[in-house]
């Protein structure tokens, strides 16, 4: 994999004091009813934390005074599942370039600092709760096409298909996607161009990925746009807000897939 | 982080107990390249379970690292001298840079702090040659069975066992299961279904209506720590005994004091959690029991009264030659033993050694 070099932070270890942090967070209590923003102040925060583990030490306190904590989703924690996005001051994932919510620590805000907490918000990725949001769209486009099909039961040599190097390490920058929606949340246009340019490049690259090459392009692209995304007016937004650096040429080589394969692709 | 790391990275502690200066301020002479010193073959590449169990003794030792004490020092400065900062970045940049994230040091300028943590678990459900489990039709694949691994489970044996299961196995097994089957149907007006169904509904319907004081993650936590102070990187007798009557306890306590918010007509994360807290009171007393009756070391099960006099895990192929399964009688009755006889033909366990 080519590495992705983004900047070491400066930052001191320490046992630094704690923090007070005002938070601003978007209580819904289901798809159709209203939201609004609620305040919260936390005093003891350790610049240490993440700002999941700050949101678990909100709902500690919030059940413990019997009320009903905020939901979020999370999972590894580590910035490999994707599935922990949050709008943190109008940001997808926060402050922090090629960082995940989960990855994104107190220590990068001040003390007394407010922070206003939101979902994504994108008519595809409907609300279902407080900070979590459906984004069964993402899995439906993948189910149109992105995937590969093999015989099971006998594999062959690992050396038997060659990859030139250059296309192996193209197509594993674009398999770093972790459809996570950031993309989407941060584009004007709800578009998830960059997400399904990632997943169709990550396959159109490889030779493993040819025999459905056509269908694929056709079939996710016409997914995407049924599941309701706006379309890409190349604005950028979703390259400076991913979290993996997935690159926006791979929207470009998407869009010459589609057009490739609507022009005598099978399908 | 990533246990690759330790192909370019070398550990070390301080040699002096309660050494405060920052890493790179302590003497060549005044630090313990430790695993290098006790496994000259092998040094820093020894096997996880090895790794780990050294680092908790010099932490335990009071010569670990930190704030905390509970780390040691992963150093990469003589290979990034030797190879250049541009192969170390090639080779683990995206680590560094997660390792750069947690803690706001710079890996490149300073030794990481790293010590072992839970990562992937031993042993599962039982499975026959099929991959099925007890219940008739239910299939489990990869990590989820016990039958692979060897004495340690990482990234990559846990994924060869879920490619292995999933290409080679799953794909004969499952369709021979299916033909040769006769199934009924089974619509949700079943008795089986509704009984299921109540089930987990006055389940759910227990969990909201206790109103305790502690929060599902109060209880998560502290049943972390007793798995981690005496079923974890080494463990003996009294520990697993003491343990074994502590577990029990807190579940009690769980299921007298939890708080859990809200209802069960939405999606209730907190109940959810709650729900897995409740099946890891239970989980949690197996997995007890059965490093209590394995009373050698076996892997990354290490047993202290069973070790050989240089400190390494100590078999009994005699006694324990076998897969413990234990059979599920309800929660709090003990489960039942069933032991699977191990028979090595062409390949015969002997004892490992990384000197
Ligand atoms: S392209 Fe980037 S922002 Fe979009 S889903 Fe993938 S990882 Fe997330
Ligand atoms: S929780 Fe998995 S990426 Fe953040």
């Amino acid at each position: 994999m080519v590495a992705q070099s983004r900047p070491i932070l400066e930052g001191s270890h320490s046992a630094a004091s704690s923090m007070k942090i005002k938070l601003k967070v978007w209580r819904q209590k289901g798809p159709d009813a209203d939201g609004k923003l609620v305040d919260y102040t936390l005093n003891d925060v350790s610049p240490d934390m993440s700002f999941l583990e700050m949101l678990d030490v909100l709902n500690e306190s919030l059940i413990r005074t019997g009320q009903d904590p905020v939901d979020f989703d999370s999972d590894c924690r580590e910035g490999i599942c994707g599935s922990c996005g949050i709008m943190i001051n109008g940001k997808a994932h926060g402050p922090l370039a090629g960082t995940t919510t989960c990855q994104l620590h107190m220590r990068t805000f001040r003390s007394g600092d407010e922070i206003v907490v939101e979902p994504w918000r994108a008519e595809a990725f409907p609300v279902v709760r407080d900070l979590v949001i459906d984004r069964s769209a993402f899995d439906r486009i993948i189910v149109a096409g992105g995937f590969i099909s093999v015989n099971t039961g006998a594999a062959p040599d690992a050396n038997a298909v060659l990859v030139p190097k250059q296309n192996a390490d193209m197509a594993m920058d674009a398999a770093a996607c972790i459809a996570c929606g950031a993309c989407v949340a941060q584009c004007k246009n709800a578009s998830a161009a960059l997400f399904v340019g990632a997943k169709v490049s990550h396959l159109a690259l490889l030779p493993q990925g040819n025999p459905e090459r056509s269908r694929r392009a056709i079939r996710m692209v016409q997914q995407m746009d049924a599941e309701g995304f706006g379309s890409c007016s190349n604005e950028g937004e979703c390259e400076a807000v991913c979290p993996k650096g997935i690159s926006i040429s791979n929207i470009a080589r998407m869009n010459r897939e589609f057009t490739k394969a609507s022009f005598g692709g099978t399908r | 982080m990533s246990e690759s790391l330790r192909n370019n990275g070398r550990i070390w502690v301080p040699k002096n107990k309660g050494d405060r200066r920052p890493p790179n301020a302590i003497p060549e002479a005044e630090r313990d390249y430790y695993l290098e010193r006790k496994y000259p073959s092998f040094g820093n590449l020894v096997p996880r379970d090895v790794a780990s169990r050294n680092a908790k003794e010099v932490c335990d030792d009071g010569r670990g690292v930190g704030d905390s004490g509970l780390s040691v020092y992963l150093d990469f400065r003589d290979d990034i001298t030797r190879l250049g900062r541009d192969v170390i970045e090639a080779r683990y940049g995206n680590l560094f840079e997660m390792y750069n994230r947690i803690t706001g040091e710079d890996p490149y300028a300073q030794p990481m702090r790293i010590y072992p943590a839970v990562h992937y678990t031993m042993g599962g459900l039982w499975v026959d040659y099929q991959l099925q489990s007890s219940v008739p039709g239910l299939f489990v694949l990869g990590e989820a069975n016990f039958s692979d691994h060897g004495a340690n489970r990482l990234g990559a044996s846990a994924l060869m066992q879920g490619l292995a299961d999933g290409y080679f196995v799953a794909p004969y097994t499952v369709p021979d299961y299916i033909a040769s089957t006769r199934f009924t149907d089974a619509p949700v007006n079943h008795p089986a279904f509704n009984e299921a169904a109540t089930r987990v509904d006055d389940n759910l319907k227990h969990l909201l209506g206790v109103k305790g004081k502690t929060t599902p993650r109060e209880f998560h936590r502290r049943l972390g720590h007793l798995m981690w102070d005496y079923v974890g990187m080494a463990r003996n007798e009294v520990g697993l005994k003491k343990v074994l009557s502590e577990i029990p306890a807190l579940r009690d306590e769980f299921w007298r004091d939890v708080s859990v918010p809200g209802s069960n007509d939405y999606m209730n994360q907190s109940l959810e959690y709650a729900g897995r807290v409740a099946d890891y009171l239970e989980f949690a007393e197996v997995m007890a029991l059965d490093a209590l009756e394995r009373a050698e070391s076996c892997g990354g099960h290490f047993r202290e009264e069973s070790q050989t006099p240089e400190g390494e895990a100590l078999r009994d192929d005699e006694n324990f030659a076998h897969v413990a399964a234990w059979e599920f009688t309800g929660v709090g009755t003990a489960p039942v033993l069933h032991r699977e006889k191990l028979d090595f033909e062409n390949v015969h366990p002997s004892q490992r050694s990384y000197k």
